[in-house]
Parts: C-alpha cells; sequence; structure tokens
C-alpha cells in the first residue's frame, strides 16, 4: 500500500511540473508583448519598457519560469494585466462559487445515478429498467442549458422558491448561497447523473455474470444479497473513473450554466481573461485547472486501491 | 435410503429442452460422478438439482433432498437449503472468488448466512474449515485476498465455503479441470477425504473418465441431456453397455499411429536459452528482484521429428514457446532454425518466422470474428515477400481446408458457424498455409472434448504421413503428449529436467519430478485397454 501510495504521488508530483512547464511555454510564444497590451496603442515606449521591469518580463525566462512557481506555490498568482488586482483574489472569489458548485452538482449526480443505476441493473429487461434507461437517454440528449431554463420557469418564476440567477455571495449565509447553487447545481447535473447511470448498470451487469456471483448464490445468498454484497464494491472501479473526468468537467466547464444563471465563476472569468488577452489570469486559471484534474485523478486512484486490494500489493 | 434422489427430471429454455427424464440417487457416503462430453447436460443437472439453472428455464420432475422436493420450495427456501444443506464447487477457482473480499469474509459468510452467529465466532469457525482444507493458518491467515493465492489454493477455499456448515450434499462440476495434474491429484484427494469424513454426498461432475474412475463408487454417462448408461464403477467399465460409454472410453485412451521418424538432421536448435523477468521491487529502493522463467534451456528437434514439451502451469513453458516463434527476445543463449536465428539484433528474423507456424490452445479466441475463414487462413501470407493472389490463393485456400477435412466452400464461411473442434481444424489450416519446417502445438487440444481431441490427434497423425512434418507439441496432458510424439522433455520451474524417447520417459521416468507427474496423472483401468487389444 505505501509503495503504491508513494507511486502516486510521484506520478502526481512529475504530472504538475510538466504541466506547468507547457503551460508557461506556450503563453511565452504566444505573441504580443503583455505591457503593450496594458497601456494600450499609444504608450510610450519607454513607459512599456517601464512596465516591463515592474512585471518582470525583462527577466531570463528561466528565471521568471521559478519565479512563477515558487510565486504560485506561495499564493501568488500575479497581477491581473488588465484588472491590476491580484490574480489569487480574483480566483479565490470565482473558486469559491464554482468548488461549491462542481461539488454540490457532483454529489447530485452520485445521488441520482447509484440507486437509478442499480435499480437498472437488478430489474435489467423489465419495465423499471426500460424507464431507467429511456430518462438517461433523455438526460444525455437533452442540452444542460435547456434544463437550466426549464428548471428556472419551474422552480423560480413559478413556484419562487428560489431566485432565478445570481450569487448574494457567502457573506449572506450558507443557506442563501447554497440556495442560489442549488437549480443550476441540477442543471449541471442531470446529463452527468444520466451518463453515471449507464456506466453504474453496464458495469453491475457484467459483475452479475461473473462466477464469483454464483458462487455466492451457492452459498444461500438472494439475488439481491449477491448484488449488494459482491457485485456493488467491484462494479464502483469503472464508475470512479467516470466520477473523476465528471468532477473535472463540471469544475471548469460550466460556462453556459453559469451564464444562464448570472454566476461570477471560473468559466466565465476564463472567457473574459481570454477575450481582454489578459495572459496571466488565463496562464495562473489553467494551471489551477489542470492541477485540480491531476489531483482529483489522484483521489480517484486512492479509491481504487481502497476498493481494490489487487492495487494494494502494488502488483 | 438415498440422500438425493431425482427422478424424470426435464428442462427446458425457451421450448428448447436441455435435459430428458434424468433419473439419478446419491447415498450418504457415497461419490456418484456424471460424465459426457459438453453439451451433454451434465452441468444443468448440477444447476437443476442446487436450484440455479438459468432465469426462465422450465424444470419438471422431481429433485428430492432428504425426502423433500426441491422443486415445490420457494425462491427463500432454497436460499436456506442452498450452502447449508448443499454445497457447491465450481470449475474455474481463477474466477469463483470475489476479487475484493478476503478469504476469512467469504467463507465466514456461508456461516454467518444461515446461523445467528457472531462475526467473531463465524471467523473461527472459517478458520477451523480453512485448517481442514489444507490451508494452515500460519501461511495463510483469513486476511489473504484470492489474488495472493495460486488456483489449487483458491479451490481450497472455495472447498471450504462449500462445507463449512456441512452440507449432506456437496456437488463438485469439473473441480480439477482448470488445475495441473499434481494439484488436481491433491483437490481429489481432498474430495474423497472430505466425503468420507463428513458422511456427505458427493455429486461429481467431469468430462474426464479418468479422473472418476479412480475415485467414484458409480458413473452415470451423460449424452443429449439424456443418461445413457449408469451403474457402479467398476460394473460399469468391465460392460459398457452403450456405445457412446464405449465411444468415450475409447476416446480418452485414444492413440494415434505414427510413422516412424526420418534420420535426425537438426532442424530447432536451442543452445543455452535463458529467459528472465524482473519482478516489482519488494522494498522501497531495494533491486528488482529477477525470476527465471526460461534457465539455461537446450535442445535440438530434428527434421521430421515430433517432440513433446510437458510441465506444469508457470514452468515456463509459455515463455519458451514465445521465444522460439520469435515473439519476444531473450537473454542469453540462441535459437536457430535450419542455421538462421530467430532473433537478429533487435529484431525478429521474418524469413525464419515464416518456417514457424503455432495452433493456439483456446479455439474460441484465437481468431477475429469479423473475418471469413478464408482471410484467416490466408493470414500466415502476409509473412511472404510475394503471397498469391487471386485464383491461386483461393486453391491454396482450398486445398488447406481440405488437407484438414474440412471442404472447400468453408472458405466463405464465418467462425461462429463452426465448432470447437472445426475450428481447431481451421487453426491447423492456417499453419499448414505456408508449408511451414515447423509448427508449435501450444496446448492444442486441451479445450477439446474427448472425441474431438481424439479426431484431432489422428488428424496431425495423418497429416504426418502425407508430408514431412516437424513439431513440439506443448501440452500438460501426460497421456496425448504420449502417443502423438516421437521424444518429451519435461520441464520444472524453468529448466528442462528429464529428456528422452517418449515411451521410455513415460515408461522408465529417472527424475523425480517426471514420476510425480506421471503418478499424479489420473489413470483408466487397464482391463477394457486389455480385452480391446490396443
Amino acid at each position: 500500500m505505501i509503495r503504491y501510495m508513494i507511486g502516486r504521488v510521484t506520478s502526481l508530483c512529475l504530472s504538475l511540473v510538466v504541466a506547468s512547464m507547457v503551460i508557461f511555454t506556450v503563453v511565452e510564444i504566444v505573441p504580443g508583448d503583455p505591457a503593450a497590451y496594458m497601456l494600450g496603442v499609444n504608450a510610450r515606449p519607454d513607459t512599456i519598457a517601464a512596465l516591463r521591469t515592474e512585471l518582470g518580463l525583462d527577466l531570463p525566462t528561466a528565471q521568471r519560469y521559478v519565479a512563477w512557481v515558487t510565486g504560485m506555490l506561495q499564493g501568488d498568482f500575479g497581477t491581473s494585466y488588465t484588472y491590476r488586482t491580484p490574480v489569487s483574489q480574483m480566483v479565490a472569489d470565482r473558486i469559491a462559487v464554482s468548488l461549491p458548485l462542481a461539488l454540490l452538482a457532483l454529489a447530485i449526480t452520485v445521488v441520482i445515478a447509484f440507486p437509478a443505476g442499480i435499480y437498472a441493473a437488478s430489474h435489467r429487461g423489465r419495465t423499471g429498467d426500460l424507464g431507467v434507461m429511456g430518462a438517461t437517454q433523455l438526460g444525455i440528449a437533452v442540452p444542460n442549458f435547456w434544463f437550466a431554463m426549464i428548471l428556472v420557469l419551474i422552480f423560480a418564476i413559478k413556484l419562487r422558491w428560489v431566485s432565478a440567477g445570481g450569487f448574494p455571495g457567502w457573506d449572506a449565509g450558507l443557506f442563501k448561497g447554497l440556495k442560489a447553487l442549488i437549480l443550476p447545481a441540477f442543471a449541471l447535473a442531470l446529463p452527468q447523473a444520466a451518463i453515471l447511470t449507464r456506466v453504474m448498470r453496464s458495469s453491475l451487469l457484467d459483475m452479475l455474470n461473473e462466477d464469483f456471483i454464483r458462487t455466492a448464490r451457492a452459498k444461500g445468498l438472494s439475488r439481491r444479497q449477491a448484488l449488494w454484497r459482491h457485485a456493488v464494491r467491484n462494479a464502483l472501479i469503472p464508475v470512479l473513473t467516470i466520477i473523476g473526468l465528471q468532477f473535472s468537467f463540471l469544475l471548469a466547464g460550466g460556462i453556459v450554466i453559469e451564464q444562464v444563471f448570472f454566476l461570477p465563476g471560473m468559466g466565465r472569468l476564463i472567457f473574459q481573461a481570454i477575450s481582454s488577452r489578459d495572459l496571466i489570469v488565463v496562464e495562473s486559471v489553467v494551471m489551477l485547472l489542470i492541477a485540480s484534474v491531476i489531483i482529483v485523478n489522484f483521489a480517484v486512484d486512492l479509491a481504487y486501491a481502497a476498493v481494490d486490494p489487487r492495487l494494494r500489493t502494488g502488483a | 435410503m438415498s440422500l438425493l434422489r431425482i427422478s424424470n427430471l426435464s428442462l427446458s429454455i425457451a421450448q428448447i429442452p436441455i435435459l430428458h427424464e434424468v433419473s439419478l440417487e446419491i447415498a450418504p457416503g457415497e461419490i456418484v460422478a456424471i460424465t459426457g462430453e459438453s453439451g451433454s447436460g451434465k452441468s444443468m443437472t448440477a444447476l437443476a438439482t442446487i436450484g440455479l439453472q438459468p432465469e426462465g428455464a422450465k424444470v419438471e420432475g422431481r429433485i428430492e433432498l432428504d425426502g423433500t422436493d426441491l422443486l415445490t420450495l420457494t425462491e427463500p427456501q432454497m436460499c436456506s437449503v442452498r450452502g447449508a444443506r448443499i454445497g457447491m464447487v465450481f470449475q474455474e477457482p481463477m474466477t469463483a472468488l470475489n476479487p475484493v473480499q478476503t478469504i476469512g469474509a467469504q467463507v465466514a459468510e456461508t456461516i454467518l448466512q444461515h446461523e445467528a452467529v457472531s462475526r467473531t465466532e463465524a471467523l473461527d469457525r472459517a478458520r477451523a474449515v480453512l485448517n481442514r482444507v489444507g490451508l494452515p493458518a500460519a501461511r495463510f491467515p483469513l486476511s489473504r485476498y484470492p489474488h495472493q493465492l495460486s488456483g489449487g489454493q483458491r479451490q481450497r477455499v472455495v472447498i471450504a465455503m462449500a462445507i463449512a456448515l456441512r452440507p449432506h450434499l456437496l456437488i463438485a462440476d469439473e473441480p480439477t479441470t482448470a488445475l495441473d495434474v499434481t494439484t488436481q491429484a491433491r483437490i481429489l484427494d481432498l474430495l474423497k477425504d472430505l466425503t468420507r469424513d463428513f458422511g456427505m454426498g458427493l455429486m461429481m461432475i467431469t468430462h474426464d473418465l479418468a479422473v472418476v474412475a479412480g475415485m467414484a463408487d458409480r458413473i452415470a454417462v451423460m449424452q443429449n441431456g439424456r443418461i445413457v448408461e449408469a451403474g457402479p464403477t467398476a460394473q460399469l467399465f468391465s460392460a459398457m453397455r452403450h456405445p457412446y460409454t464405449r465411444a468415450l472410453f475409447e476416446a480418452s485412451t485414444h492413440e494415434v499411429d505414427l510413422p516412424p521418424a526420418p534420420p535426425p538432421e537438426p532442424l530447432l536448435v536451442v543452445r543455452n536459452v535463458v529467459r528472465t523477468y524482473r519482478q516489482p521491487r519488494t522494498r522501497l529502493f531495494g533491486a528488482r528482484p529477477e525470476v527465471h522463467a526460461v534457465d539455461d534451456v537446450s535442445f535440438t528437434l530434428h527434421h521430421g521429428e515430433r517432440l513433446g514439451l510437458v510441465g506444469e502451469s508457470g514452468c515456463g513453458k509459455s515463455t519458451l514457446t514465445r521465444a522460439i516463434l520469435g515473439l519476444e527476445p531473450v537473454q542469453s543463449g540462441t535459437i536457430t532454425v535450419d542455421g538462421a536465428p530467430v532473433w537478429t539484433g533487435l529484431r525478429p528474423n521474418f524469413e525464419v518466422r515464416r518456417k514457424m507456424q503455432v495452433v493456439f490452445q483456446d479455439p474460441y479466441s484465437s481468431f477475429n470474428p469479423r473475418h471469413r475463414v478464408e482471410r484467416l487462413v490466408a493470414e500466415p501470407f502476409n509473412l511472404l515477400p510475394d503471397p498469391p493472389r487471386g485464383a491461386a490463393r483461393e486453391a491454396r485456400v482450398a486445398e488447406a481446408l481440405v488437407a484438414v477435412g474440412l471442404k472447400a466452400s468453408d472458405a466463405s464461411r464465418y467462425i461462429h458457424e463452426f465448432s470447437g473442434g472445426q475450428r481447431q481444424r481451421i487453426a491447423i489450416a492456417r499453419a499448414l498455409i505456408n508449408d511451414p519446417t515447423m509448427i508449435v502445438f501450444d496446448e492444442a487440444v486441451s479445450a477439446l472434448d474427448v472425441s474431438v481431441r481424439a479426431q484431432c490427434l489422428d488428424l496431425i497423425a495423418d497429416l504426418c504421413r502425407r508430408r514431412p512434418l516437424s513439431y513440439l507439441f506443448i501440452s500438460h496432458d501426460l497421456s496425448v503428449v504420449r502417443s502423438i510424439t516421437d521424444r518429451v522433455m519435461v520441464m520444472q520451474a524453468g529448466a528442462i529436467v528429464e529428456q528422452g524417447p517418449t515411451q521410455q520417459v513415460f515408461s522408465n521416468p529417472q527424475h523425480p519430478y517426471t514420476q510425480a507427474l506421471l503418478a499424479a496423472a489420473p489413470k483408466l483401468p487397464d482391463m477394457k485397454k486389455a480385452s480391446h487389444g490396443t
């Protein structure tokens, strides 16, 4: 187990280093001088030069890479070219929205998909299964912004349970914050839940055909007991992979939903930063997202090991 | 009074009859074997007895256990019978256990399922049962996972689960088919001991007559869902009233006539071959231990010679085969065919590879299901610098198919339209199409039923008579190797421990390992063989 952990941690660190190098190089190659962008077309060359010095752009590449990485490790992501505020502050504000939103959406995904998948698998070929499979087909086919609009129509406009959009900030209280996120989380989660339900179902059906299920039945377990005690845990391995992918998507891919609900999230920040050529923001946010994906994958690897003893021995 | 009485059991799935009026009795302490070829209904009889027949199967007749008709019980009632009064052991020990649970938990589960005892007590009892089946606490703590055990050890765990509550009836469905001969002998001994000690009835399902000849009190022979002959073992073997029983027996003891081998002229020369694999580190910064899969192996296969290679799983015969075929390089030593190395520098030598073909074990997974037979058989043409095309190609394919006893018109069919035996013929046709100087048969008949196996062996012998054929025949099955080879090598732990003329090695084995292998191999009684004059 310890060797497995060390292997995973090493791979985690290496991935982060490689990713940071790639991002830094790409941003280096992109044409255009950020200082010139910030100051506009009419800026005097000596002003630009002064700003370059101020931003540290005149230092050698290697030195700037080291400065960038050490800065990030200390929580200093540099200063936004356009807004002239610390990037860390901007990102922190957005993460405060996007991370809870992603976690909430993921929780909803799992809460819907696990029971639905298990139910469909244990009722294979019967009406219940067909119903669940039909619903997932719909969930995958319909775009999430459409779900978002329908949800707004029902819960915000008709029932008036929640507001149609905007985010009051966590200062307004945990409950108010969550309330603002619940509809977007559902809109994000439904298509993901549909996908995960299908994965859960087919993975479980594969497991139910395994020899050890027959062994369990020969011991006197009922069909249901064999499913819960022997099939579910084995079926989780492919499901965990998908959950890992989904979380990464939910964290950064929510821009459409953020637009529909007027949420100040990461997706919008990236969008704005790219349109205003705020490279330092793009660079930092991309690095953060990559780091989060790598860390989520690391967590998934640990979850594999928790589920499957074969991985723990490092064989 | 009988423990199990099956009377007029019929079973059909979607109107297709699988079992016809099967009747069978097992007394306490008695071992009754059900034998027959695949598809004869022997496994279905076992599954119906424990009530695990496929969903939607229609079952008629009576299955009485201790006087209760199991077919009248509800599913929850059946659940309380399974595991407690009937235990079952399956064929494939590698997949019969849940990979994510410890062996202790899995054995204890049988007890917890049926008795209101604490988990600690169940685990204590599981410990005792595991000790009983030959997995002592010192080497096999309850916290072991299945992947840490060998096939034979896993089968012992499965047996422990099945007997934990001392069921009256134990059903063993091909319990040793997937195991090596020496392991098989030990598992069969364990089953016999348990039956005697516990006074259980044992229903033993196997396709191998030799396995049951040594242990069963009575034998029932099944064909096409019917019991065609049944009786006490000795009586059945001496009478053999039904032609199918006789055919089975003859197929099991089948011997082929090989033409004499030509004078020796080296073809394949293997010299001091070593192949090691690196294993994962055991300690964090320690060196990676090396395992010698093939350890200083040398031998020669002559032109026209039929050479056997025998050994148990893990002995290195597959690694050696891959090295000979040039599928992977070796660390040291040389392998040459007609003087040319199979591996030159960093790449395989295609000149040599062209001269060799291989027939693999599994006729079901060694073909691409989306290609027609014509394309499958013609595949070795890819090795030729100038492969035949058009009519010439068709003629060669047809010729190869006819040579193995199939029709030229089979070329346009797909592989799923053929039975296992026919598929193995197609594999042989594929191996023959380039007129190779040498063929490697890697467990080529191990997955086949005895009668189909006999036909395939006849085919190989027949091909030997019609064309010069040299082959290396790899098998774990000693009886097959005995009749189909001129010379045999015995491999153990990566090394060849004995080699010599086949008859000599079998009748007068020198190495202790060869002796152990031969002693462990199940044998059919000789009486019938003598009276048949074979």
